[in-house]
């Protein structure tokens, strides 16, 4: 008996496959995914999730929240991350304190695994929803996330 | 039109010599027909296939991206032909013709109006069935003679193919020979004056098509049969080795022969040429566009069924065949016999 009903179940699922495409092919006009990019490039914005690549976010008077803890240079596979760190004098308590003096990131070698940016205590580095990563030179590829002259926000650290 | 053609030919020129012009005229139409037909068709399937998976498809050569195969066509034309050094060459290059021949004969006897039909034979159904089946050799001849591994998978199993879903495609075609007890296709257009056969045979009739349009989706090698391309597999099957034009002959073939299993579909179920309730019947120029009209929604169900099933194995596609088509259609036939027998069919 299970003969008749395989050839019923086969056709009611294959019916049910038509009407779902049959759907999408009503839609599509208006709800295609694909995306023009040349054409839209000005307009283009990626969805939520998506890993361009790691930046540093700064506020207006300069600051980031990286206290140079290096917890992401040591967990990153590739060793994309480098941290030039150095002693300074911090100026309300006057001791000397560890900070960082250049955030080097490696676009080049990241394989946008997100570890680093899950480790990081701070939520210092988030991605980057930049998706025009070619250039003509790799040099151009090893970026100081950091900009100049830059200062740990007040506040991380407590 | 054709009337004054024909009577102008022969009365400017001597019999033997106006036939030969006639014919030489239908062929050079059938070959515009053919070259039309498969561009349009393969635009037609890039479209559709875009619109079913939410995409846009071409749309930056001509307007809207008509121009699209074209530009393809135009592409292949000027590629150079290269081919491996061990194939035998006088059946490699071969094949094509073998494959792009036999589709073109196929399209010789259909009705596209009652007055347009190059070639109305009283065996038109049998002969169509014979035909599609010489395009396989071309299948094998090409995936024999390529000396690759890979194409001699694809030709073999689209021998396994073709000798299989042949069957049902006789068979279901023969339930409905039932009905109109004649194998001509001018002879099957007739009878459906009374009502086309899918309503004049009912039940049978629907199941015959069912059984028939998957055993043509199988004869034409498109997915979800497409154990002979078999893309994730076999590189290309059969004409993995093929480049060019003599590629593009194979890929149009495949085209043409999606139209002629959707054209006799046309032809012994929906009634040819026939408009729905006869609304059209004082104008019968317009028989091409119904023909036209329900091939092409037949081949959109061919689409239909391409872009959305997954694939089958090769067992699968054996077991499909001797285990379910086969027996139902043997059950059918009989059933078709009793009702033609006890006269329950439907007639206006
Ligand atoms: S995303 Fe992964 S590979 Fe890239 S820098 Fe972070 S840890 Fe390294
Ligand atoms: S980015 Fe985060 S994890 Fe890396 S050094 Fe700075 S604070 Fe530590």
């Amino acid at each position: 008996m299970s003969y008749f009903s395989d050839i019923y179940k086969g056709i009611k699922t294959l019916l049910t496959g038509m009407s779902v495409t049959g759907k999408y092919f009503l839609t599509s006009r208006k709800g295609a995914i694909t995306q023009q990019y040349p054409d839209n490039r000005a307009t283009l914005k990626m969805f939520d999730r998506f890993r361009g690549e790691v930046i540093m976010p700064h506020n207006e008077n300069n600051e980031h929240r990286c206290t140079g803890c290096q917890k992401c240079e040591i967990i990153c596979p590739n060793g994309t991350i480098e941290i030039i760190w150095d002693r300074g004098i911090d100026e309300e308590t006057g001791k000397k304190k560890k900070k960082i003096d250049q955030f080097v990131y490696h676009l080049s070698m990241c394989t946008m695994c997100a570890l680093c940016i899950d480790v990081c205590p701070t939520d210092a580095i988030i991605w980057g929803q930049n998706f025009e990563n070619s250039v003509y030179d790799r040099t151009k590829l090893t970026r100081v996330l950091n900009e100049p002259e830059s200062k740990l926000m007040p506040g991380v650290e407590d | 039109m054709i009337e004054t053609i024909h009577n102008w030919l022969y009365s400017t020129m001597p019999q033997g010599v106006a036939s030969i012009v006639e014919m030489i005229l239908i062929a050079l139409a059938y070959l515009g027909f053919f070259a039309i037909a498969g561009l349009f068709l393969v635009l037609m399937e890039r479209k559709v296939a875009a619109w079913f998976q939410l995409r846009i498809g071409p749309n930056r050569v001509g307007f809207y991206g008509s121009l699209q195969t074209m530009a393809d066509a135009l592409k292949l034309l000027s590629k150079e032909l290269t081919g491996t050094a061990k194939a035998d060459k006088f059946l490699y290059n071969l094949a094509p013709y073998f494959v792009i021949i036999s589709a073109l004969m196929g399209l010789a006897v259909f009705p596209f109006t009652k007055d347009i039909q190059a070639f109305d034979i009283n065996i038109g159904i049998f002969f169509l069935i014979a035909i599609s089946s010489i395009g396989v050799i071309g299948i094998l001849l090409g995936g024999w003679a390529s000396n690759n591994k890979f194409a001699l998978i694809g030709a073999m199993r689209s021998g396994v193919q073709a000798i299989s879903y042949e069957l049902s495609i006789g068979l279901s075609l023969l339930t409905m020979i039932l009905i109109t007890g004649s194998l001509q296709l001018s002879e099957i257009v007739e009878v459906q004056k009374n009502g086309w056969l899918i309503i004049q045979g009912h039940i049978p009739a629907i199941i015959a098509f069912m059984i028939y349009m998957i055993a043509g989706t199988a004869e034409t090698n498109r997915a979800p049969f497409d154990m002979v391309e078999a893309e994730s597999e076999l590189g290309a099957g059969f004409h993995t080795e093929y480049s060019g034009m003599k590629f593009a002959y194979f890929f149009l073939a495949e085209f043409i022969n999606m139209f002629i299993i959707a054209a006799i579909a046309t032809t012994v179920f929906f009634g040819a040429w026939l408009s729905p309730f006869g609304i059209t019947e004082s104008i019968p120029w317009l028989g091409v566009f119904w023909f036209l009209g329900k091939t092409l929604v037949l081949i959109f169900l061919m689409m239909w069924f391409r872009w959305t099933f997954p694939r089958l194995r090769i067992d699968q596609l054996l077991t499909l065949e001797w285990k379910y088509l086969l027996p139902i259609n043997l059950v059918n036939i009989v059933i078709m016999a009793l009702i033609v027998w006890l006269n329950l069919t439907i007639k206006f």
